[in-house]
This record gives C-alpha cells, structure tokens and sequence, in this order.
C-alpha cells in the first residue's frame, strides 16, 4: 500500500504534492492533446455540421442524459435504501444480485434485447403467428430507438447509483435514524429530508459516472441508429476522415461535462458531508411484511430480470443452440482480459489513492485542476482517449529510440505506443474518475478532525493511516477496484487501437463477430465477459458487506 | 497485510505470463507485421496458410481502419507495420492520401490484378471484391421493375425500402460512385428522394435489412452481396428461410454496371520487411487464396479466370462498374455531406 502521511513533516507532504502533481499531469495529458487539436484546422466541418446535423446530435445527446438519468435514479435509489435499511425476503441476494448487469456492457445489452424485440425476433414473430397480422398492423416497441437506447443503457448504468448510495445508507449511522425520530419524522420524511439529502454526494457520484459513461456510448446508439453527439465524432473522424475536427467535436463534449461538474460542485459548495458517528451503532432494520414485502420484492428483482438474467439468458441460450465454438482461443482471451483488466484496477487505484490524499492534505489549486481534468476522461469516448494517448506515446517513443539509437546504436523499436503500456494508461486516463469517485467518497466521510485526535493521543502518521484510515477505507478502495475491473473488461474501442500484435480480449473477440453481423456467433465472447466479470462483483460485494458487519 | 500480497504477487505473475517487451522491428526475413481493417476471423486464416507453406510468420493486429492509419501516421518511421489491410477503396485511398503506404511494385501483382482494382500509383491492391446492390421480397416486387440505383428514389418505392445508416463507408462509396456517375446535384436531389421512401429510420447492419425485408417491413434492402451469400450458406434453417424469400437484382445493367468496391492490401511507407511484405500479397493473389475468398468470405475474387464460388454463382452474373476505385475515395467527402443534406441517417 502506500506510504501517505497525513499532517506534520513538511518533507513527505511535499513528496506526495509533488508526485501527485506529477500523476495529475501525466494522467490529463491525453486530454490537453485533445484540446490542443482546438487550435488547428478549419471550421469547415462545423459550418457544415452547423447547418445540417448538430441540432439532432445534441438535442439527442441531452433527451439520452435526461433519460439515462432518470432512469438510472428510479432504478438504483430504491433498490438501494431497500437492500440497506429494509428487511424483507430476498434483501441478503438482492444486496449482491443487483450489481450483477454491471457485468453485461451496455452495447452486449443491446445486441440481445434486438435479437429478442425487433420484428425479425422469436417475441414479434410469435406476435405475427398467433395474430396473423403482418409487419406495421399491429404496435410493438420499437427497441432501435432512443427509448430503447435509454432502456438498455439505464439497465447496465444502474448500478453505479445503486453500489454508492447504498454505501451512504448504510454509513449513515443509526444516529441519523434516531435524528429523524427525535425530529418527529415518519419513515418517509426520514428518508426525503434526512437520508436522501445526506447521501447526495454519493448518489450524484454515481449519477455522474452514469452520464458519463452515457455521454462516451458509442456502441449502443450507433447500432440503434440514434444520432448523437458521439456518434457524431466518430462520423467526423470515419466519414470525413478529419481527426482534428472530431477531435475539436470531442472538446465540446468535454467543455460540457466540465460545466455538469463545476455547477453540480457549486450547488453544495458549502455543504460538507462527514460521518458524525466515531463508533458505528448497527442501525436497526425496518422489517417490511406482506404486500409491503412483496414490492419490496419486485422493485428489486426487476433491474435483475431484465438487466441481467434475460439478456444472460439469451447469450447462453445463442451459446448452446446455435453459436460457432470451433474456436477454441476462449481460455486466452478470457486470461488476456482479466489480467488487464486486474493490473487497470490496481494501477488506478493507486493512482486514485495518491491524488485523493495529495488534495485531502494538500488542497493546491494546481493540484485540484490537474486531478479534476484528469477525470474528465471518463466522459470521453475510448477512441479520442487512445488518439489523446498514442500522440504524446509516439512522441516519447521517438525520442527514446534516437537517444538509443545515438548511445548504443540499437533500435529499440516502440517501447511505449506500441506495447501494454499504453494501453494501460489509456485505461488508467479513462476509468480514473471512476475509481476517484469512488476513493474520495470514501475518505470524505472520515473527518479530518479524527487524524487531529489520533495525533495529539501519541499516534504516528503510519499508524493514523493503517488503524484508522485503513479499516474505514478499505470498503471505499474494494468498491473502486470491482468498477475499474469490470470496466476494463468491458472496454473495447482503446483496448481495439492500442493492442499489441497478436493481442486479443473477450471483449475484441465479441465486437469483431458482432460488427461482422453474426451476433449469435459473438455470443459465447459476450458471455465469457459476463462471467468473468460477474467474480470480482460476487467475491468484492462479499467482502464488502463482511466488513460492514464486523464494524 | 494478506490482500497486498495476494495482489502484488498477482501483479506480478500477469506482468511475466505476456511480456512487456515491444515487438523488435528489426528486419527479419521470417517475418510480416499487418496492421489489419478487416477483422482477425476474415483474414487470419489465409495468413496461417501463408505461414505454414512459406514460413513467414504473420503478427496481426486487427481495429478500425481510420484509427490503425492514425496509429501508423504517428509511429511514422518507427511503425512495426509492413502491410495495411482494409476494406474499402475510400479508406485505401485516405492511407495513400496520409502518406503511410509505399509503391511497391511486384510483376506478379500487375499482371493478376485490373486496372481499376487498384492504386493508379500503384500504392495499393484490391484483393477481393463485393457488390452492393438491391434484394427483393420474391412476389412482391417484379425483378424487371428493378433498373437503376437512380430508380430507387422513384415515389412508387415509397415505405418500400430498407438500408442502413449513412455513417457506413459502403453507403458512402455507393453515393461516391453515384456523385461520379451523374454529380453532385443530381445524386443531392436522389438521396433526398431515396430517404422518402424508406420504410423505417436506419438502423443495423445489412443482414438487419436483409432480416427485415424478408419479415415483411420493407420489398427492398440494400445490402453487399456476401452478407446474403453468407445467408444462403448458412448451417441456420431460419439464415435460408431469409435467403429463400428474397431475390437478387443486378442494377444499371445497361448502363455502368452494379457497385462494386473492394478489400485491399498496401505496402506502409516505413516497413522493414518489404520483401515478404510483397511475398503475402502475392500469396493472396494467387488462385488458391482467391477461391479462398469466394469459400469462406463469399467475396469475389479479383484475378479473372479464377473461379466464382457456387453461393455466389446462383447470385446470377452480372456487369460491374469499371469506375476507378480512387474516385470512390476522392469524392467520400462530398458524399457524407451530401447524405447529412438529404436527411439520411
């Protein structure tokens, strides 16, 4: 782990500024690449898409956020303070269970629900059958559509709503409870006036991971035909072949989240959020029965039904009837993706850990905008990444081989654009607000004050950090490894640009058949990312949840 | 504490089990570097049989042509690359365009492959071909009332016609050649009338049209010829059902002949195995490997006299557009832009 300290010896304060400015830079560089791009080429392309196209892009993104949003809200809130607060049958499964369509990438979600809706599948065949109507006599959902791309990407996305604002129900303290008793609130007003409120940073948290992921789509609306900004880059960068102007496109996005972000920061930019409770009382549950059960129950299996065990369902069924499993590779890709996605997890962890510290300690306003642009990446499509990536790679790689060139006359060839390297990096710039998200929710709940009262008793910083700060931290730092994995494993446009020869994952294997139009045979990939991704969220959710009880 | 461990040891099994180590781009004789547009499943195993009867190895790295030519435009002379396979004439003339292919003249190669199928500098080579043209529903539509692709804009199509999305590279170059054939203004004023008779906002791919038109959304679908054949040689019983209920028609038959496009293959500008770089591209030229192409790709193969594979034979024969396949790539621009005016998604 790391060596942080907080308070006292200036010398090891100004070590981890410094390294943690240096990771902030590093890590925003691909993005300032990007930006750079603002400051060449013309505006012809912007003219053009100006006078033809860029209302529907953007009136489609925004109408895809808002639903997305919504949609992800009414699906993770509920089921959320459910699983921490209620007892009823099922909650101990539903606990876990619920993050299970995290597993499924939203653009896997999508492939199955066409191959079951659309009208050339098995449901409107049926429809057509017993009716005897043909296409366009009767009314069906039309799952090409933006609702559809709503539906399917609030499926996947709801989970990160549901994983953090669980995880603020339950560190809310049963003093909290007790509060709103005293307050004179039913369970109700409990919930909207005191629970809810509380737990805002983490559920905006989760929001936000949730748009951005909405916002760097591109698998899902572009087979769904549904014009949006993004696809509206990768139309720029493939159809006019103008890099610099999808790249221009790509900071517009960028400027846009910026300003979610800092208005979301400045609407509570006087609110702080710590736990109150220095030993934590288990709260007690509120016990649900009969019809009160019963919803309970269905609000939280749906998500799981349909953001998990149908399409999972479908894949399996594609794998045993009908798919090609003459390729017999599956054992490689499914360790090549695993082990990246592991190392991703824990590099940008780390890195998570160092910058989340470096601004708790250390609260540099250099230091906050490095950190904050870095994790603007996460709203970016993983194309523009890995183009923001490889440039500066290349660069570096350039200059590397003539100085071996010039001192040992060997040619060392591409050391970084070319290898793993890269491509780890690409991911640790994509996913570092995910996993910083994660961390600094963590570490906000432990009030400074509590380092203060550790010192003055005699502890040393090292002992500050692993008596106390890691116990309470370790929920926090397993929550964001289990989404870097996992978002890893499901990442497909940078790992397909920045591969190195003869490197193959899951989740490459899925998209080339899927794009080649043979869905069914992309099945046993698309399912192989499913279960792999579904270990790491049994065993972590396992091992959170133990680690609750033993507090 | 036990979880470091575990995950430093972990860690560090993951960095020894694959290698950090770049790839050496020492020229090697025994070796070509691809950069590859077409996916691993669709060129692979032509390379494995070229490794097996030459000894060459062949390190592949597959991804989305425009994304792998800016890869190479940055690698610049430091690229593994020695050889860009993509598919279609548009992108191969945006990486002749970006400067990262390299004439490489080989006898064999003039000799095989036509004029029209490939670079006129000879930067690169088509190495199979596809059509695209237009699919019926049989009894709905009479194949002679199909004529032209200017036709399809025709009112009497109207709600008939199911295509994929503008932003896919083989629309584009349908439009290209159709911009070549009668200009801008013309082909502005057929793409506006074509929108008006879809029968439903774009979306999939062109198996989906195919899987539409044969379910009874639309009498027509757009679609390249392999994606059909691939339905008729399906092992699937509802992939033939599909097939069954739809029939191919031959466009401009009188005139310029159906659009065709191809996949093709070019030598990087800063390759270190020039030499088997040109030996791979002989050996996909060769008749084994163009049968190849018909048997497992249903493409059609690019040197004459070889032979057209049996799917692709009961497609019927047909004239083809001897349009020089660089225009498809100069005239891209023009054609996106066009599409976007016309209102097609």
């Amino acid at each position: 782990m790391f060596v942080v300290t907080p308070l006292k010896s200036p010398y090891r304060v100004n070590w981890l500024t410094s390294s943690s400015f240096v990771i902030a830079v590093l890590l925003a560089l691909p993005i300032f690449v990007i930006a750079g791009f603002v400051f060449s080429g013309s505006a012809d392309v912007f003219t053009h898409l100006y006078h033809t196209v860029l209302f529907d892009y953007v009136s489609n993104s925004l109408l895809l956020m808002l639903g997305v949003g919504f949609g992800v809200l009414l699906l993770g809130i509920p089921t959320a303070w459910l699983t921490s607060v209620c007892d009823f049958p099922g909650r101990r499964i539903f606990a876990w269970a619920l993050l299970l369509p995290l597993a499924v990438p939203a653009y896997i979600i999508a492939y199955t629900y066409t191959g079951l809706l659309d009208f050339a599948g098995p449901v409107q065949m049926a429809i057509r059958e017993l009716t005897g109507l043909g296409y366009g006599e009767y009314w069906f959902f039309e799952i090409r559509s933006l609702a559809g791309a709503i539906l399917m990407l609030a499926l996947v996305l709801y989970p990160y709503v549901y994983l953090l604002s669980r995880a603020a129900f339950l560190e809310q303290s049963a003093s909290t409870l007790e509060v709103s008793r005293t307050l004179g609130y039913n369970q109700w007003q409990g919930l909207f006036k005191l629970a809810l409120p509380l737990a805002r940073p983490a559920i905006i948290a989760g929001l936000t991971l949730a748009l951005m992921e909405t916002l760097a789509d591109y698998g899902t609306v572009q087979y769904f035909g549904v014009n949006t900004f993004t696809t509206g880059i990768f139309r720029t960068f493939y159809g006019f072949g103008d890099a610099v102007a999808a790249a221009q496109l790509a900071v517009c996005l960028l400027s846009f989240v910026a300003l979610l972000v800092l208005v979301e920061k400045y609407s509570r930019r006087k609110s702080r959020y710590h736990s109150s409770a220095e030993f934590k009382a288990k709260a007690k549950l509120i016990y649900l029965s009969g019809w009160k059960a019963a919803v309970a129950f269905l609000i939280c299996l749906l998500p799981i039904v349909f953001g998990f065990l149908i399409p999972a369902g479908q894949l399996a069924f594609w794998c045993l009837t009908q798919a090609d499993l003459s390729d017999g590779s599956f054992f490689q890709l499914a360790w090549n993706s695993f082990y990246l996605a592991f190392l991703a997890a824990i590099i940008a962890v780390s890195f998570a850990l160092i910058l989340a510290y470096a601004s708790r300690l250390n609260p540099k306003k250099v230091v906050r905008f490095s950190v904050a642009t870095a994790g603007l990446g996460y709203a970016l499509p993983g194309t523009i990444i890995a183009i923001g990536v490889i440039i500066p790679f290349a660069w570096m790689d350039h200059q590397l081989i003539a100085m071996a060139k010039k001192w040992f006359s060997v040619d060392i060839g591409l050391v970084l654009s070319g290898t793993l390297v890269a491509l780890l990096f690409a991911y640790t710039v994509r996913f570092l607000a995910v996993s910083l998200g994660a961390v600094q929710s963590g570490l906000d709940k432990i009030k400074p004050s509590i380092d203060g009262a550790a010192r003055t008793l005699g502890y040393t910083p090292m002992q500050v950090l692993k008596q106390i700060h890691v116990p309470l931290m370790k929920s926090s730092v397993l929550t964001a490894l289990l989404i870097v994995f996992v978002d890893v494993l499901k990442e497909l446009p940078a790992t397909l640009i920045l591969r190195p020869f003869n490197f193959n994952t899951l989740a490459v294997r899925a998209f080339e058949l899927a794009s080649d139009e043979r869905l069914i045979d992309a099945a046993p990939a698309s399912l192989l990312i499913v279960a792999v991704g579904l270990i790491p969220v049994i065993l972590l959710s396992r091992s959170i949840a133990k680690g609750r009880a033993g507090s | 504490m036990k979880f470091t461990r575990v995950v430093s040891t972990m860690a560090m099994a993951a960095v020894f089990a694959t290698g950090f180590l770049p790839l050496s781009v020492s020229a090697d004789d025994n070796l070509v570097n691809v950069y590859s547009a077409r996916k691993e499943a669709l060129i692979k195993p032509l390379f494995d049989r070229f490794t097996a009867e030459t000894g060459i190895a062949v390190n592949l790295v597959t991804g989305k042509a425009d994304a792998l030519l800016k890869r190479l435009e940055v690698e610049g002379d430091a690229t593994p690359a020695d050889l860009f396979v993509t598919v279609d004439a548009g992108r191969l003339y945006r990486a002749k365009d970006a400067g990262v292919l390299q004439v490489a003249t080989s006898e064999t190669l003039d000799k095989l492959i036509p004029a029209h199928l490939k670079d006129v500098d000879g930067y690169w080579y088509g190495m199979s071909q596809r059509a695209r043209t237009v699919f019926y529903v049989k009894g709905k539509v009479d194949p002679a009332e199909l004529t032209s692709y200017e036709d399809l804009a025709d009112p009497k199509w109207k709600g008939r016609i199911c295509i994929r999305s503008s932003s896919n590279i083989y629309n584009q170059s349908l439009v290209a050649s159709m911009i070549d054939a009668n200009g801008v203004d013309a082909t502005e004023t057929w793409a506006k009338g074509l929108v008006a008779n879809f029968a439903k906002p774009p979306a999939g791919g062109d198996t989906d049209q195919l899987r539409a038109a044969a379910s009874g959304v639309c009498d027509l679908a757009i679609a390249n010829t392999y994606y059909y054949a691939r339905l008729v040689h399906s092992n699937k019983e509802s992939d033939n059902e599909v097939a069954a209920k739809l029939g191919t028609a031959w466009l401009n038959q009188d005139g310029r002949g159906a659009h065709v496009n191809v996949s093709g293959v070019g030598v990087t500008k800063y390759a270190s195995n020039v030499e088997s770089a040109i030996k791979l591209m002989e050996f996909m030229a060769s008749d084994e490997s163009q049968v190849w192409y018909g048997a497992e790709n249903n493409e059609y193969p690019v040197v004459e006299g070889v032979e057209v594979s049996p799917v692709l034979k009961g497609l019927g024969e047909f004239k083809a557009d001897d349009i020089e396949l660089s225009k498809l790539g100069t005239n891209n621009r023009a054609a996106v832009e066009l599409m976007d005016r016309a209102g097609w998604k």
